[in-house]
C-alpha cells in the first residue's frame, strides 16, 4: 500500500467534560476518497477543525505527505497543501466570482506583499484562476458579484477556490449541503473526476453521493471512529447499524 | 516615602477605582446585552455632574443634587437610547462609534451653550468636609472614604441585581442570546432602554460625586471615558466582575505611579529630571498595564474568548 | 452609467481644491488659499487612515497618534534648527533641519514605526477592543505628550518661520498650497494602485471575510499589519504638513477629538471610496468656516450632521451624488 497523503493519528479534543473527538485515527491514500459520516452532534466539524489548524487539538498528531503538520496554523497549514471547503460558503461576498478565485491563485503564488502592479495584470494569475472557474463551470459568471451568486453557485465557487490552491489533499465539509438533487449529480460527477488530482476527506450527509463516491467510509460517533470499510463493509456492519442507523430512525 | 502617605495613596486608588468601576460597569454592560460600543458614555457622567453641581447651588442640599444627578443622568441616557441608539443595534462597530462621538459632540457644546465655558463648583456638603483618623492615626477626606462606600455598595447592588432579580435573569440571558429572551416573552426594547439608563445612571452619580472633588467643566467626562475603556479591555469587555478587578487594577496603578515613579527615579537622578520623566511614566502606566494584559491575554482578564 | 457620474464628480473633486486656490489667488484671498491648504492636508490624513479603515475594515480610533508624532516631528527638528542646538551629541550628533523634505522623511518614518508597534499589538485583538486599544494609545502619546516637558509640554512649540523646499519660497500661500496638493495626488494614485495591487486584493478580502484569506494560506494579521503601518505613515506626513501650516505643534493633535475628526473627513465623503477623504475634508472645512462665522457652538451642527449620515446617508457625500452605498470594480 502506498504511504497516506493525509495520516491523522489518536486526535483528542475535549470541551470541559465533553470528548468532542475522542482518539480518532484516519488516513487518505492518493487518488482515494475517504467519506466521513456520522450523526449530527458526533464531532465531524471539530474533527475537521482539528485537521484543518482552526483548532487546536488536546493530543494527537497530522501528517501531510509524510510532513508532521500538527504544530501548524490554518494558515500554514493551506501553504503545507490543504485545501479546505466549508460547509456554509466562506467567500469574499463584496467581491467578483473571478476576484475570489484570483484570491486562492495569489495565495498560492505567495507574492501577497506586491503594491504597484495591478493584480487584474498578472496573466499568469488571471489564467490560474479562470482555468479553475472553468473546471466547476462558473466561467461565464466570472465578472458576477459573489453576493448575488444562488446557493449552488457559492459552493462550486468554493470547490474552484480550493482548486486553485493546487492542494496535495482536498478537506471538503458538506459540499452537497444545499444543492438539491441536479446539482448534486453534478457535483458528484465532478468530485468523482477531482480525485485523480488529489485525494478527498469528504465529510457528506448525502448518502448517495458516499456510496457513489467513496472508496472507503468512516463511521463518527460519540466523538470516536466505530468502524472504517468499504460502502458494502459499512452497510453490513452491525455496529453502524445499531449505533448509527438505529439512531437515525430513532430520530 | 512614609507609610501613612503610601496608605493615603492607596485609599485614593481605591476610591477613583471605584468610580471608574461605576462608569467601566455601564459600559460593559451596554456592550454586554446589546453589543453596542457607547463613546457618549462620558456626556453621561458630566451630564449628572452638571445637574448635580446646577441643582445643588440652587437648592442648597448636595443630597437633591446627587438625586438630579441621577434622574437627569438617567433621563438623557433613556432619551438617547429612543432617538439614536437603538438604531445602532443593527449596525456595524464603526456606526456605532461614529453616532455616538456626534453625540458627544452635541451634549458638550450643548452643555456650554447653557453653562458657559467656565467650570461649575460642587461643594462638599459641610458635614463631610473634614478629615477622619482612621486607625493608626492617618488623617483622611471623610467625603473620599464616604464615596469609596458608597460606590462599593453601589457595586454590591449591581451584583445582587444581576445575580438575583428578574431584570438581571432577563439581562444575563439576553447577553447569552438575543432570540432567546425575545422568544421567553421578555420585551427586549423596553430592556434596552431600562439598561441604557441603569448604565446612564451609574455614570452620572460617579460624575456626580467625582465633581465635588474636581471641578465640574464641559469635557470632563473624556478622561473618565478613556480610562474606562482601559478598564473594559484589561476585564474583559462585557464581565462586570472584570471591570471591578479592572478598575481597581487602573485606579491603583495611575495613582500609585504618579506619586511612586517620580519618586524611584529620584533615587538615582537630580530632582527636577526625576519629576518630568517620572510623571511622564507615570502618564503612561496604565496604558502599558493594558499592553502587558493584552500581550497575554487578548480578551481581558475575564473574557471570553 | 453610475460609474461614469462617480469618475466624473472624482474629476471634478480633485480639481475642486486647486481651482478654489487659484481663484483665491486671483481675488488676493491667501486666507482662502490656507483653507484649501487645511483641507488637503486634512484629506492627506483621511486618505492615510481610509487605507485602514476603508480597504482594511480597520477601525482605528487611534490616528492621532500618528498625526502628533509626524507634528512633533517637524516640532523637534525645526525648534533644533531655529535654536542651533544639536537633538543630540552622543553617541552620534543629530542636528534639527528646516529642510522640508527631511522632516517628511523623518515624520513619515517615526509615525511608521509608532504604527508598527501600536498595531502589533492592537491587531491581536479586533472589534470592539480594536477599537478601544487604539484609542487608548493615542491617549496615552497625547498624556505623554502634555506631561513632557522638553517639546513645551502643555503649551506645545512654535515655530518661527516655514521650512524651506529647495527653489521654492514656501511663504507664499500659493506655493505651499502647490507642494501639500502635489502630496496629496500622488498619495491619492498610490492609495489608488495598492488598492488594486495583490495586496489590495488581499487587505480587502481580510476585511470582506478573514477565514476565506486564512484558507488560501495569507495571514490576515500580516497584511493588516502592513495596511496599519502604511496607513500610519501617511496620516503622520499629514501632521507634519499640518504643523508647518500652523507653524505650532501642541498635544491637541495627539487629541482623541483629532482622531475622530479624521474619521469624520472619511466618512463624510464614503467609507471606502478613494476620493471620500478629499471629499469629506473639504466639506469639513466648509462647515467649519460657514457654521463656524454663525455660532460658536457650530460642533452641535456639526454632531447632528454627522449622526443624520450616519444614520440615512451611509454612503457618505460620494454616495449619495452617486446615488448608491459601496463601489465595485
Amino acid at each position: 500500500m502506498s504511504d497516506p497523503m493525509l495520516d491523522i493519528r489518536n486526535l483528542h479534543k475535549s470541551f470541559g467534560a465533553l470528548k468532542a473527538t475522542d482518539n480518532v485515527s484516519l488516513d487518505l491514500h492518493p487518488g482515494e476518497i475517504h467519506a466521513l459520516i456520522g450523526p449530527n452532534g458526533a464531532g465531524k466539524s471539530t474533527l475537521i477543525q482539528q485537521i484543518a489548524g482552526s483548532l487546536t487539538s488536546d493530543s494527537g498528531s497530522v501528517h501531510l505527505s509524510g510532513r508532521d503538520i500538527t504544530g501548524l496554523s490554518n494558515v500554514a497549514r493551506a501553504r503545507a497543501g490543504l485545501g479546505r471547503t466549508f460547509q456554509i460558503s466562506s467567500l469574499a461576498m463584496e467581491y467578483t466570482v473571478l476576484q475570489n478565485a484570483l484570491l486562492g491563485a495569489l495565495g498560492r503564488d505567495g507574492g501577497v506583499m506586491r503594491f504597484i502592479k495591478p493584480v487584474m495584470g498578472r496573466g499568469d494569475l488571471k489564467d490560474h484562476a479562470m482555468q479553475a472557474l472553468e473546471q466547476v463551470g462558473l466561467a461565464d459568471l466570472a465578472a458576477k458579484r459573489t453576493a448575488d451568486l444562488s446557493h449552488g453557485q457559492r459552493r462550486q465557487l468554493e470547490v474552484a477556490v480550493a482548486l486553485t490552491l493546487e492542494p496535495s489533499v482536498f478537506l471538503m465539509d458538506e459540499p452537497m449541503a444545499g444543492l438539491g438533487a441536479s446539482g448534486s449529480k453534478r457535483m458528484t460527477g465532478f468530485l468523482d473526476g477531482l480525485r485523480a488530482k488529489a485525494p478527498i476527506l469528504l465529510v457528506e450527509h448525502d448518502m448517495d453521493a458516499v456510496f457513489a463516491l467513496a472508496d472507503r467510509i468512516s463511521v463518527l460517533v460519540y466523538g470516536q471512529i466505530i468502524a472504517t470499510g468499504t460502502a458494502d463493509e459499512i452497510k453490513s456492519d452491525p455496529i453502524v447499524r445499531e449505533a448509527y442507523l438505529g439512531e437515525e430512525a430513532a430520530v | 516615602m512614609s507609610p501613612i502617605l503610601l496608605i493615603e495613596q492607596v485609599l485614593n486608588g481605591l476610591q477613583s477605582g471605584i468610580m471608574l468601576f461605576l462608569m467601566a460597569a455601564g459600559l460593559t454592560l451596554i456592550f454586554g446585552v446589546m453589543g453596542l460600543i457607547n463613546l457618549a458614555h462620558g456626556s453621561l457622567y458630566m451630564i449628572g455632574a452638571f445637574a448635580a453641581a446646577a441643582v445643588a447651588a440652587a437648592t442648597g442640599s448636595f443630597v437633591i443634587g446627587l438625586i438630579a444627578a441621577l434622574i437627569a443622568a438617567a433621563a438623557a441616557g433613556a432619551l438617547i437610547e429612543l432617538v439614536v441608539i437603538r438604531r445602532l443595534y443593527d449596525r456595524d462597530h464603526l456606526d456605532q462609534v461614529l453616532a455616538t462621538f456626534a453625540l458627544i459632540l452635541v451634549f458638550s457644546e450643548g452643555t456650554r451653550w447653557l453653562f458657559g465655558s467656565f467650570p461649575l463648583y460642587l461643594d462638599v456638603p459641610a458635614a463631610l468636609a473634614g478629615p477622619v483618623t482612621l486607625p493608626g492615626g492617618i488623617l483622611y477626606p471623610a467625603y473620599r472614604l464616604l464615596i469609596t462606600a458608597v460606590g462599593l455598595v453601589v457595586a454590591i447592588g449591581l451584583f445582587a441585581l444581576i445575580a438575583r432579580t428578574r431584570i438581571g435573569i432577563q439581562i444575563r440571558a439576553g447577553e447569552a442570546d438575543r432570540e432567546m429572551i425575545a422568544a421567553l416573552g421578555v420585551d427586549i426594547s423596553k430592556l434596552y432602554t431600562l439598561v441604557f439608563a441603569l448604565g446612564a445612571a451609574l455614570a452620572g452619580l460617579a460624575g456626580a460625586l467625582v465633581g465635588a472633588i474636581q471641578s465640574v467643566q464641559v469635557g470632563m467626562g473624556e478622561p473618565v471615558l478613556i480610562l474606562a475603556f482601559v478598564v473594559v479591555v484589561i476585564g474583559g469587555i462585557g464581565s462586570i466582575k472584570g471591570a471591578l478587578v479592572g478598575a481597581l487594577l487602573v485606579g491603583l496603578t495611575d495613582t500609585l505611579g504618579s506619586v511612586l515613579l517620580p519618586l524611584a527615579f529620584s533615587a538615582f537622578m537630580e530632582p527636577a529630571a526625576a519629576t518630568s520623566i517620572g510623571s511622564a511614566l507615570a502618564s503612561m502606566s496604565i496604558y502599558i498595564l493594558m499592553a502587558g494584559v493584552l500581550l497575554f491575554k487578548p480578551t481581558g482578564l475575564f473574557g471570553k474568548a | 452609467m453610475i460609474m461614469a457620474r462617480e469618475t466624473l464628480l472624482n474629476i471634478i473633486l480633485f480639481a475642486l481644491l486647486p481651482v478654489t486656490a487659484l481663484i483665491a489667488w486671483g481675488l488676493d484671498e491667501p486666507y482662502i488659499i490656507t483653507l484649501a491648504t487645511k483641507a488637503a492636508i486634512l484629506a492627506l490624513a483621511g486618505v492615510g487612515l481610509n487605507i485602514a479603515l476603508g480597504l482594511g475594515g480597520l477601525i482605528s480610533f487611534g490616528h492621532a497618534a500618528f498625526f502628533g508624532i509626524g507634528g512633533y516631528a517637524m516640532g523637534i527638528l525645526a525648534s533644533h534648527a531655529q535654536s542651533y542646538a544639536p537633538i543630540m551629541e552622543v553617541p552620534f550628533l543629530i542636528e534639527g533641519t528646516k529642510s522640508m523634505p527631511v522632516i517628511w522623511l523623518v515624520a513619515t518614518l517615526t509615525s511608521a514605526l509608532a504604527a508598527l508597534a501600536i498595531g502589533a499589538l492592537s491587531l491581536r485583538t479586533s472589534g470592539v477592543y480594536f477599537i478601544m486599544i487604539t484609542l487608548a494609545f493615542g491617549q496615552m502619546l497625547y498624556y505623554f505628550a502634555i506631561s513632557w516637558p522638553a517639546y513645551g509640554g502643555e503649551d506645545g512649540l512654535s515655530i518661527y518661520l516655514r521650512n524651506d523646499f529647495p527653489g521654492l519660497n514656501t511663504l507664499v500661500p500659493l506655493t505651499f498650497f502647490s507642494i501639500c496638493f502635489a502630496i496629496l495626488a500622488v498619495v491619492l494614485w498610490g492609495t489608488s494602485r495598492v488598492a488594486r495591487a495583490p495586496f489590495g486584493l488581499a487587505l480587502s478580502a481580510s476585511r470582506q471575510n478573514a477565514v476565506r484569506v486564512e484558507t488560501v494560506g495569507i495571514a490576515p494579521y500580516r497584511i493588516r499589519l502592513v495596511a496599519f503601518v502604511i496607513s500610519g505613515a501617511v496620516t503622520g506626513l499629514a501632521g507634519a504638513l499640518f504643523a508647518d501650516l500652523n507653524r505650532f505643534v501642541s498635544p491637541t493633535m495627539f487629541s482623541w477629538h483629532t482622531s475622530g475628526e479624521i474619521m469624520i473627513f472619511v466618512i463624510l465623503g464614503g467609507v471606502g471610496r478613494l476620493y471620500g477623504p478629499v471629499a469629506g475634508a473639504a466639506l469639513f472645512i466648509l462647515l467649519e468656516h460657514i457654521l463656524g462665522g454663525l455660532s460658536d457652538f457650530w460642533h452641535i451642527y456639526l454632531g447632528i450632521l454627522l449622526l443624520l449620515v450616519v444614520l440615512f446617508a451611509r454612503g457618505g457625500l460620494i454616495g449619495t451624488l452617486v446615488g448608491r452605498e459601496v463601489a465595485h470594480e
